[in-house]
């Protein structure tokens, strides 16, 4: 092997690279959020027995789980853009994972709905709880304790899929940061060695403060 | 001269061929992947602890770095190392390591719910270790994580998409080609999210019908 490793440019433009991680995890962390409040929503409408609410949340549901995510970010940046609604690359990169996101946790929110005693329910209910009572401080953090692990994982392909806002022209998180700097000095591979590691060291960091969230939020 | 046209019968044809590549993709980087999951998962599972957990960090590697990042590194080592394959190949090998690493813990999950006892008895039996492994061990396990396997099958069939950054015209790429031609992203992104959905549902449906049928017994 004849190539000529540099990895000084590299280590000039990490603190670009740093940044763009920043983005990276602000992008990734909102799409969670924003999906678990929708995922609850699309449970619950699943969960409720009404057509005019389950078939919307199944069509959702299945679309997401159904077809790449890259799609879906192609459809708000390109499908929306034809109707006249120009969504940017970070809107739709960002709208995009929390439709998946939204998706994918629905599906999982239905079995820790499932896995929550309908008792709970019922003795919220008699103890003079209204239904949004019960739901929010019995059933919801029920729920949420049995799925945490599906939702670690989750979390993970939340910044993996984060990475795919570069083929929609994103510059600014850290795959669009290093894509930038790789246009430029064509060090492909240093650039994507280091972009691999941040990668994995947000992947991990996630990983890792859910645990501790979830020893702190979840213990009994 | 008017270049444009409207969406024809030779587009949608185009469109299917992007849909045979994604499949021909999928099916070599499954088998690439179940080859070597099964492989690795039985290390794995059965290997002292240093070397499955070893061998377990490093896949996890490929589990906590995006995709688009693997391809277009692997597809810089291509280059370096002159090995001049064309991107097909680094498209399969690539999402087939990415696959194995997915389907290594698959594997590990149904083995490790083989009972203890269950494999016990096999031995006691006068099965050796080969025999209780092919006979015992493995049609248990292929039963209980078959549904994830078609889970993961259909995970990589939805990720083929992201090697239309290397240069593959799959079909979200050649979606995107006939767009440019016919100018209307909103119909032809909505038959390609069509023919996504017609590949990928029915075969979910059975993974769920499968997954519920085996799971109560």
């Amino acid at each position: 092997m004849d190539y000529q490793f540099q990895w000084r440019p590299v280590l000039r433009s990490l603190p670009e690279m740093l940044w763009g991680a920043l983005q990276t995890i602000e992008i990734a962390g909102l799409a969670m959020l924003l999906g678990t409040i929708l995922a609850i929503f699309l449970a619950l409408a699943k969960r409720s027995g009404k057509t005019y609410l389950s078939l919307p949340a199944d069509m959702w549901i299945e679309t997401a789980r159904n077809t790449p995510a890259l799609f879906q970010i192609y459809m708000l940046f390109f499908g929306l853009g034809s109707l006249g609604l120009q969504v940017g690359s970070y809107a739709a990169l960002l709208l995009g994972i929390t439709f998946n996101n939204a998706g994918y946790l629905a599906e999982t929110f239905r079995g820790g709905f499932a896995a929550v005693p309908e008792t709970q329910t019922r003795a919220a209910r008699s103890l003079g709880m209204g239904a949004v009572q019960t739901q929010w401080h019995i059933v919801i953090p029920q729920m949420l304790r049995a799925v945490f692990h599906a939702m670690t994982n989750q979390m993970v392909w939340s910044v993996l899929m984060s990475s795919l806002g570069v083929i929609v022209g994103l510059t600014t998180d850290l795959t669009g940061v290093t894509q930038e700097l790789n246009v430029v000095t064509y060090r492909t591979f240093e650039y994507f060695f280091v972009a691999a590691c941040l990668y994995y060291l947000i992947s991990k960091a996630f990983t890792l403060s859910a645990r501790v969230v979830a020893w702190r939020l979840f213990r009994y | 001269m008017y270049f444009g046209g409207s969406f024809s019968w030779g587009d949608f044809l185009f469109l299917l061929s992007g849909a045979v590549t994604t499949l021909s993709i999928t099916l070599l980087a499954v088998v690439i992947g179940t080859v070597l999951g099964v492989l690795f998962g039985l290390v794995r599972a059965s290997a002292p602890g240093w070397i499955g957990n070893s061998l377990g960090a490093v896949l996890d590697v490929f589990r906590s770095v995006p995709l688009l990042i693997q391809l277009v590194l692997f597809n810089s080592f291509n280059s370096m190392l002159k090995l001049n394959w064309p991107t097909f190949t680094v498209g399969c090998i690539c999402l087939g390591i990415y696959a194995s690493a997915f389907c290594t813990e698959i594997v590990r999950s149904g083995v490790d719910a083989v009972p203890q006892t269950t494999r016990r008895a096999a031995r006691s039996l006068g099965l050796s270790w080969r025999q209780e492994l092919t006979s015992i061990t493995l049609p248990i396990a292929t039963r209980v994580v078959f549904p994830s396997w078609i889970g993961l099958t259909l995970g990589v069939m939805k990720d083929t998409a992201l090697v239309l950054w290397i240069g593959i015209v799959e079909l979200l790429r050649s979606s995107q080609i006939v767009t440019s031609r016919v100018q209307e992203p909103l119909l032809i992104l909505g038959i390609t999210g069509l023919i996504y959905f017609v590949m990928s549902f029915p075969i979910a449906r059975l993974g769920n019908q499968l997954e519920k049928k085996w799971g109560t017994q």
